[in-house]
């Protein structure tokens, strides 16, 4: 496959929840990227894009986390992240942590480092080029768009199309799909009784869809949805896109729990008693 | 009167109140749908509605950069067409001033035009403390005033309330406000409109001083506008001897022409409508015609505090269309009064600590946080006020203010985000805390009862703050190895 990133210089942006909760969205991310030509990298100096902090109130807090971010990607040609809502913080807010930090170098490399991240179906599509990225995943989805993917970055139907190309897979459309599902960051657990009462909502037009798997771009929203659909035992699971469009035929269908897969597989080769 | 927003708890806890409210959700769910959709429909059919959009903001922007100078030709403007301008630089001045034009003229009611300046500064209560009785004219606030209940919605006060509550409002509450519903009210909307118009026609022939806000108030003409769907609010406007009108500061425009593009934007945003029914305007006294006394009372109340703020004066573009409440998936669960305000939804979020400011009342201090940061408002604004960047920086307001040294650090959160700022100072300690969750994943999700869909291993119910979330949603356990710590062990998978 002919790629425009043939001299690019490309990080991964895993994203802390990423890194932390769901490593195999950065592995699947990884394995589509390199499939796509692009030796991306992972600086390991990353942490977090400071959203927590910074839609919580607490700008002081975070300054040295984009600090942080700015030594890790800088000098990048692109920084690749599967989230949409990072790749909003990234770009729509560190301008607004620098300021408060008065450093003018910050705000600089802030400048620099800003416009080059992007969220994993940007990337694909308008760096890339790439619509069918070779994918197989024969189950039926339902796709929701996640609200700062959708309005803040504006990724229109991007995730859409790539999806619409994953062959064997059968896309439903999810009902009031651009509604939000509640999760809101901090928003999850200060106004939990009104984020539940959203997220249960999100859960039932998942339902009606009649589709057994719920995705999207950021594992953050995926994480309240799909608690509420496991608490319910309601039979549908959620996946990250990135892991629909890293899986391939040859690779065979995705693991049932891959997360404890990995698990056990290190048991065994470092023949620990599990 | 006893109704009242004062000493409502802060938001999450009256939003659980509201949210178990089956009744309140169905009413709301079915509100906001129908009339997003109606929004949604007639914005379409404009083909220039971004510039539309561009332009209200950019008009709001220039005037508010010198809202001063165009005060002062507003109020010359009225002034040389005979009514008479006060300035009230908070609520209680504003209402005495009110009462004082009602005394004066020796009344003990007046007749209102729907107006949110005056539910701001509590005006109805105000005059009744003097004996004065305020009539909402208004269907809609009249429904809220006749069931001694507060207002919910910015456009439609009584949103909460469906025709089958609203006919036992009217039967149990005009006769000792006026004329009775009349025997065998039905709850069809035409019979319930009807038990209105009668009762308030009585009231508008009797009533010698009107009082209202308005929508727009034109600098260069004097000229203030009203738009209504009702006509009520013109009866107000004709009919009195005495007419009063409380307008924010903020309600000015420098000329007329400017009204072209607010009077396209303000009816498809609020109602639906390509053009609302009503449009009413007056320029001071007109000999012969309609009120012969006018009274323009200016009304600030927070706004020069709103419009100091750089980020936040925004807000002040507002043109109280809703557009924002009936798109906002928040309003619509938990509805208006939840947000302790007659300004209620993602503009009352913001406008009401930038009126009133940060770190003084937890209620206030609440609404920032009151949002899922979805930008459905922001899509919806029809003066493209950014209100998640402006909550964003409201909360930065709130938590600044708990800095200071007087203040104690508001409770574990910022606990928690210094802690946080710490972890994600660096890879390698971020790495380190990893370990320590994979450990504790191991050891709270090692025994496997429970599985998510698709057969991941969950945690059971958390303690202290994490119950927020377990108590209803089922969480992952965290993964034995971290993405960085499986980069690093295998090379990146190679």
């Amino acid at each position: 496959m002919v790629c425009k990133s043939d001299r690019m210089r490309v990080a991964l942006m895993v994203t802390c929840i990423n890194d932390a909760m769901f490593p195999e969205t950065g592995k699947a991310a990884v394995r589509l990227l390199r499939r796509l030509g692009v030796d991306v990298e992972f600086p390991t100096a990353q942490t977090c894009c400071a959203q927590p902090m910074v839609n919580t109130g607490y700008l002081d807090e975070a300054v040295p986390v984009v600090r942080t971010f700015v030594d890790a990607f800088e000098g990048y040609d692109a920084v690749v992240t599967p989230s949409g809502s990072c790749a909003g913080s990234a770009r729509h807010q560190h301008s607004i942590v620098a300021d408060r930090s008065g450093d003018p170098a910050l705000q600089r490399a802030v400048s620099e480092v800003s416009p080059t991240v992007y969220e994993l179906s940007e990337f694909l599509v308008d760096v890339l080029g790439v619509e069918d990225v070779g994918a197989y995943f024969p189950h039926t989805v339902t796709y929701h768009p996640t609200c700062h993917s959708l309005r803040m970055l504006g990724v229109g139907d991007r995730p859409t199309r790539l999806l619409g190309n994953v062959r064997g897979l059968r896309l439903k459309e999810l009902p009031a799909a651009e509604q939000c599902c509640g999760f809101g960051g901090t928003f999850a657990v200060k106004n939990s009784d009104t984020s539940v009462a959203m997220g249960s909502d999100k859960a039932r037009r998942v339902g009606e869809t009649g589709a057994e798997v719920l995705v999207a771009g950021d594992n953050s929203c995926l994480m309240h949805i799909g608690g509420l659909l496991s608490r319910q035992r309601s039979g549908v699971r959620v996946m990250h896109l990135a892991e629909i469009l890293a899986s391939t035929e040859e690779a065979g269908t995705p693991q049932e729990h891959p997360v404890d897969a990995v698990h056990d597989q290190d048991t065994v080769a470092h023949g620990a008693a599990s | 009167m006893t109704a009242t927003f004062v000493g409502m708890p802060p938001f999450p806890q009256s939003a659980r109140t509201a949210l178990a409210d089956t009744q309140l959700r169905s009413n709301l769910a079915h509100a906001t749908s129908t009339i997003r959709g109606k929004r949604l429909r007639v914005v379409g059919e404009v083909e220039d509605w971004e510039q539309l959009r561009l332009a209200g903001a950019a008009i709001k922007d220039n005037t508010l950069l010198h809202l001063d100078e165009h005060l002062l030709r507003l109020e010359e403007s009225l002034t040389r067409q005979g009514a008479t301008v006060h300035w009230a630089r908070d609520a209680a001045e504003a209402c005495a001033i009110v009462a004082d034009v009602a005394r004066k003229h020796g009344v003990d009611e007046v007749v209102k035009v729907k107006s949110m300046a005056t539910g701001e500064i509590d005006l109805n209560e105000a005059l009744a403390a003097q004996g004065i009785a305020a009539w909402e004219t208004d269907l809609a606030e009249l429904i809220v005033q006749l069931g001694d209940d507060l207002p919910s919605h910015i456009l439609v006060p009584a949103i909460h309330r469906n025709r089958a509550e609203i006919r036992e409002i009217f039967l149990r509450s005009m006769a000792a406000a006026g004329r009775p519903a009349p025997d065998g009210l039905t709850d069809e909307p035409a019979a319930l409109a009807d038990a209105a118009r009668l009762h308030l026609r009585e009231k508008f022939l009797r009533a010698k001083v009107g009082v209202s806000g308005a929508n727009f108030a034109v600098a260069d003409s004097g000229t203030l506008v009203v738009v209504e769907s009702e006509g009520n609010g013109r009866m107000c406007l004709t009919l009195p001897e005495v007419l009063v009108s409380v307008v924010g500061i903020e309600k000015v425009v420098p000329t007329w022409a400017d009204l072209d593009v607010f009077l396209q934007l303000l009816p498809r945003s609020s109602t639906g409508e390509r053009m609302n029914p009503y449009t009413s305007t007056w320029a001071g006294v007109q000999p012969g015609d309609g009120p012969q006394e006018v009274h323009v009372v200016l009304l600030d109340n927070g706004r020069t505090r709103a419009l100091a703020d750089d980020v936040g004066r925004q807000a002040l573009r507002c043109i109280r269309c809703s557009a924002c409440l009936n798109v906002c998936p928040v309003y619509e669960r938990t509805g208006g009064h939840a947000y302790g305000s007659v300004y209620p939804g993602p503009i009352g979020a913001i406008l009401n600590p930038l009126l009133r400011g940060v770190g003084v009342d937890d209620q206030v201090d609440s609404l920032p946080y009151a949002s899922s940061l979805c930008g459905a408002c922001f899509e919806a604004c029809p003066v493209r006020i950014d209100i998640p960047s402006v909550l964003v920086h409201l909360r930065s307001k709130v938590v600044d203010a708990h800095r200071a040294p007087h203040q104690r650090l508001p409770k574990t959160e910022a606990v928690a985000m210094k802690a946080a700022a710490l972890a994600f100072g660096s890879g390698a300690r971020l790495g380190a805390a990893e370990k320590v969750s994979g450990l504790v994943g191991r050891l709270l999700g090692g025994g496997g009862r429970r599985r998510l869909p698709g057969g991941r291993k969950q945690l059971g119910r958390l303690p202290g703050p994490g119950a927020a979330w377990t108590d209803s949603r089922d969480l992952p356990a965290p993964p034995a190895e971290s993405f960085r710590a499986w980069w690093k062990r295998t090379g990146g998978g190679r």
